[in-house]
């Protein structure tokens, strides 16, 4: 095995050596577990810049291994792969710091950390995933070890909202299933191509490819959260914070925007895709997605269900960017995948920590937080603003770029659609902003668990990790334009995929 | 018709009626009684028809003799069981005779 | 070495016959060794018939008509690998789950060892009279098993099973009569070319017959009724063993005979395993969602998942990826269920409470029993990585290729619903549960059994290419 074959492999084992470890660990090995998750996550970060460092400089990683004749799992990093790769990478650091933190004293942590470990690991698999096939293991190992995630605190609502969870990612993952097998018995494989691997086949069974594609897409859409596929989501709120904030950021939804990515790019082929005319019905529904998320959102009284319906509408930026044919919405499309994951983490951290710290669920009790919890009021407003689009935030350049690829598409109505966005997303976070800074704070909160001490309103660890998700905000939009920014790599990724 | 024939036919009509025995419901002895109908049925159907031949052909006669002995264990199996689950306080019963 | 294939018959014989002279509830051991040395045996031979392809033996030396013929090729191979893979295990874990359950395990050791036996030599027979006698050795003696040391319900359940083998085995019989009757023989080898042409009408009646026979003895649907209780109602070893191994000897049994000697027959007929399988599949299923006591679900499955093994014969002619799923279903299946009842068994051991609802709670106080538990269960849901899953993408692989809609939605729909069965034990699983005063403590051996299975059957999933590879040369005559 060459050392670029090794490479993919020992970022998937840095995750699930240490989660499998854990799973043995009796529950007061606190210190080992520590240990253990901390050091897999650096590992990760390490080797991932070394992946990083190499495919910029045109290197190619890859694994495959048969399983069956005709049948191969296959670990690719390329560039796209390497895009979400280290977002997740880099976000579940934090969220690892932040868990530890959050579980202090809670039940079943070597179960909860074993499980987290394995949901990373299918996060990267599905990222390298270099075929359909491969794609599909880990899309549905990513179900099975959040499962126990979602349902970690064992009361009988925890075990509504996973049920609810399990039975819309099941039932997507047996229409994926569909879809690629049949795709497999036409094509005869699986294999990721830069610009698809079906043109080929296009003169005989174009009614066929396009039914595929819904398959596909509605698989996918199921984690994606694409309207009216997104029931499981809101419900799945019932999981521990730094769960939430997995599910929402990295994990799960973007596993469902990441297969929407591959497919039209490297299924299809955006050409392709084009000309069989699936490009503009899922643009619709990918618009509807982002007006209908926003408005319910904005209806939402409990913070984490508001937030949740925020990442209905914000994902489906995404989609919407993939489905705008040309380069510069594939940019825009590419990059919210890392900037809208920063700045949805930064929110879900902090309302974590509101609720851990003084028992706020809700937004009507945001009144005065800002003055209790000035650090994580901070953080949770940039990110807030990061989502309306505000200026000097990651979130403005992502909708510029999505805004000019509608542009350039000849696609005006989708600006409208994301100014509309835009004007809701201020309309549901602007009030939390307001109560929390300008409004009197009550006599008593809801449930004080946590005192403040000094300048630390709450434990470090729960402080830290939103702080810096919220400074990484600041520095994507600011800094759009250096060398390693996430707008950077989604422009070489573009290149790569319209440039054959 | 040969004798033969005719053998294979009365197997023939005694397996279906002893099957019929096996598979209704009643009493386990009659349903026991009724696997001996059915086994009787299968092997005078194996000895009927390889008589056509003419002479005598050694190899049902073996097969015929190795289903008697499995149809003796069945049969003694299925009436330990009958017994027992007939027998005063099944649920305590822990006799020898598998 | 010498050769292993008359060890294998042998051997379980042998120590069988010693554990019932040792008397009631002595030689677990001895049997522990012997099917030890018997999957090395059993590996020793996948080597050879890999290297010198199929293997033909008379026993004694007096060979066909009246001597016993045997013949080893790659399927025979794999079967009689699978079955001293999966029993390890499992008389392990019935060595400690018989230590503590008294009478139950009197007679378990012999009974156990005559029942492998048979199954090995079924597998190896190369003549229908011989098949009929081995299916008879394993029918009495897993009726025995299922009737060891239980009160009336389980009595009752055996004897019902007894009736519906009995039926089985005698239906196959007649069959056999009536084949050597137009045929005037029941070897495999000499009947291959008598039955390609133009054969009698009296042969058709006779691939019915032990078509029939067959189906019963599988609990195919709508024969399934004597499984559910027995089951469910025997020693929790005795259920593994049933569910993992005993119906799949039949079942090799009629795929043995569909893919060879009856193949130019049953064409006409080969959507009705199909049609019964898929109607297996939704109404098994669909009693394990609703049935009350943990046991019961598991013997439900079972009888879902046989459905999946008939769901490709329509297929078997034309696709030789069909044969594929077969087989991967055939031993992930045995691997998972098999762990899926020691598991079970663990639960109850430790709960003493054999209901779905009494579950609660063990996420907390049995982590790796339910983990054995949910491995399994990913397994019969088919999802990845496992055998199940790769069982079931080359089941639509080749539906697709056929064009067979029908079936490709019976297996995905089979599959939300094992999911839904599955999933309601760990979701209660996962529920708080009020303390308890006793501790029961889960005996180390019975856990990891489980475990082992469990994995084993997840791992298939990931090194399936050396069985694919074994039953290649089956596939491609």
């Amino acid at each position: 095995m060459t050392p670029n074959e090794a490479l993919p492999l020992a970022v998937l084992a840095s995750s699930l050596l240490p989660g499998l470890l854990i799973f043995a660990l009796p529950e007061e090995r606190v210190g080992l577990r520590t240990t253990l998750n901390l050091l897999g996550a650096v590992a990760k970060v390490v080797l991932i810049a070394a992946l990083l460092a190499g495919v910029a400089a045109g290197e190619e990683y890859g694994f495959r291994y048969r399983v069956l004749p005709g049948l191969d799992l296959v670990f690719r990093a390329d560039a796209l792969a390497l895009l979400f790769v280290s977002l997740s990478a880099l976000l579940w650091f934090f969220t690892t710091l932040y868990a530890i933190g959050y579980l202090e004293s809670g039940p079943h942590r070597s179960r909860f950390f074993g499980f987290f470990s394995l949901c990373v690991t299918s996060t990267m698999g599905i990222a390298m995933a270099g075929n359909l096939f491969t794609f599909f293991v880990f899309y549905e190992l990513l179900t099975l070890s959040t499962f126990p995630l979602v349902a970690h605190r064992g009361t009988p609502q925890a075990m509504r909202g996973a049920t609810v969870y399990l039975a819309y990612t099941l039932l997507g993952g047996t229409v994926l299933l569909t879809g690629i097998v049949w795709l497999h018995s036409l094509a005869g494989h699986t294999d990721f191509a830069q610009g698809g691997f079906l043109g080929v086949l296009a003169a005989h069974h174009d009614a066929t490819l396009r039914i595929i594609f819904v398959l596909l897409i509605a698989g996918v859409g199921v984690k994606a959260a694409l309207v009216p596929l997104h029931g499981w989501l809101p419900q799945a709120m019932v999981a521990p914070a730094p769960v939430s904030a997995l599910l929402h950021a990295v994990a799960v939804v973007k596993a469902g925007a990441f297969g929407v990515v591959r497919i039209v790019y490297e299924v299809y082929g955006v050409e392709f895709a084009q000309a069989l005319g699936l490009l503009l019905p899922l643009a619709v529904i990918a618009a509807i997605t982002i007006v209908w998320g926003s408005l319910r959102a904005l209806f939402q009284d409990d913070l984490k269900k508001r937030l949740a319906f925020s990442t209905v509408s914000q994902v489906a930026y995404i989609v919407l960017g993939v489905a705008l044919f040309g380069p510069v919405g594939t940019i825009g499309g590419l990059v919210h995948l890392v900037h809208q994951g920063i700045m949805k983490i930064t929110l879900f951290f902090c309302a974590g920590n509101y609720a851990e710290t003084l028992g706020i669920h809700k937004v009507s009790q945001m009144d005065g937080a800002g003055r209790r919890m000035p650090l994580t009021s901070l953080a949770f407003t940039v990110a807030a603003l990061g989502m309306m689009g505000a200026p000097f935030t990651a979130g403005a350049v992502s909708k510029a770029w999505l805004a000019d690829g509608a542009r350039t598409a000849g696609m005006d109505w989708a600006v409208w659609v994301l100014s509309v966005s835009s004007l809701l997303n201020a309309a549901y976070f602007l009030p939390i902003a307001w109560r929390s800074w300008m409004r009197p704070g009550p006599r008593v909160w809801p449930q004080e668990h946590i005192a403040a001490r000094g300048w630390r309103e709450t434990p470090w660890l729960l402080l830290l990790p939103p702080l810096v998700t919220a400074l990484a905000t600041l520095l994507f939009g600011v800094f759009a334009h250096a060398a390693w920014s996430p707008l950077s790599w989604a422009q070489l990724i573009a290149q790569r995929e319209y440039v054959p | 018709m040969s004798t033969g024939m005719l053998f294979a036919l009365v197997g023939a009509l005694l397996f279906t009626m002893g099957a019929a025995g096996v598979a209704l419901p009643g009493a386990p002895l009659r349903r026991i009684v009724a696997f001996n109908v059915m086994g009787s049925g299968a092997l005078l159907v194996l000895v009927g028809l390889a008589q056509r031949g003419g002479g005598v052909d050694p190899v049902p006669q073996a097969m015929v003799l190795t289903g008697i002995v499995v149809a003796v264990a069945a049969t003694a199996l299925a009436l330990a069981l009958a017994r027992r689950l007939g027998a005063p306080g099944a649920r305590a019963a822990s006799g020898d005779d598998d | 070495m010498t050769d292993p294939l008359p060890w294998l018959v042998v051997l379980p014989l042998a120590w069988a016959s010693v554990a019932f002279l040792l008397g009631p509830g002595r030689g677990a051991v001895l049997a522990a060794f012997g099917v030890a040395l018997q999957c090395a045996l059993a590996f020793e031979l996948a080597a050879r018939v890999q290297a010198a392809g199929a293997l033909r033996y008379a026993v004694g030396g007096w060979g066909s008509p009246l001597g016993i013929d045997w013949y080893v090729d790659g399927l025979a191979v794999l079967m009689l690998g699978l079955t001293q893979v999966v029993a390890l295990p499992l008389l392990l874990y019935a060595r400690s789950y018989f230590g503590h359950a008294g009478a139950a395990g009197r007679y378990f050791w012999p009974l156990a060892g005559f029942l492998i036996g048979g199954m090995n030599a079924l597998f190896v027979s190369a003549d229908l009279f011989n098949l009929y006698v081995t299916l008879e050795i394993v029918g009495l003696a897993a009726v025995g098993l299922v009737a060891a040391g239980g009160g009336a319900a389980q009595l009752a359940a055996a004897l019902r099973y007894l009736f519906a083998t009995l039926l089985g085995s005698g239906a196959f019989l007649l069959g056999v009569a009536l084949i050597y009757g137009a045929c005037g023989t029941v070897s495999i080898e000499l009947l291959g070319p008598l039955l390609a042409g133009e054969a009698p009408r009296a042969v058709y009646v006779a691939v019915v017959l032990m078509s029939v026979g067959l189906f019963l003895k599988t609990a195919l649907f709508p024969f399934h009724y004597w499984l559910p209780p027995a089951h469910g109602g025997a020693a929790v070893p005795v259920s593994a063993l049933l569910s993992a191994l005993v119906i799949k000897a039949s079942f090799y049994l009629l795929l043995r005979l569909w893919l060879d000697i009856f193949a130019p027959l049953v064409q006409p007929l080969a959507w009705l395993p199909a049609v019964l399988g898929s109607a297996a599949i939704l109404w098994g299923s669909w009693q394990a969602v609703r049935a009350e006591h943990l046991k019961l679900l598991v013997a439900w499955s079972t009888v879902a998942q046989i459905g999946y093994l008939f769901l490709a014969f329509p297929l078997l002619a034309t696709q030789a990826a069909a044969l594929d799923a077969v087989v991967f279903q055939t031993v992930s299946h045995a691997l998972a269920k098999a762990a899926m009842f020691a598991a079970t068994g663990v639960v109850i051991h430790v709960t003493g409470n054999d209901t779905v609802a009494g579950v609660a709670g063990v996420a907390q106080r049995l982590p790796l029993t339910l983990f054995a538990f949910a491995l399994a269960g990913v397994t019969l849901m088919g999802l990845p990585p496992s055998g199940g899953f790769l069982a079931k993408w080359l089941l639509i692989d080749a539906a697709l290729a056929e064009g067979a809609w029908p079936l490709v939605l019976v297996v995905l729909l089979g599959g939300l619903l094992a999911a839904w069965y599955v999933f309601r034990v760990l979701r209660q699983a996962f529920l708080l549960a009020p303390p308890t005063e006793v501790a029961v403590r889960a005996p180390r051996l019975m856990e990891w059994s489980a475990l082992l299975l469990a994995a084993a059957s997840v791992a298939l999933g990931v090194r399936g290419i050396e069985l694919a590879r074994l039953i290649a040369p089956v596939g491609a005559s």
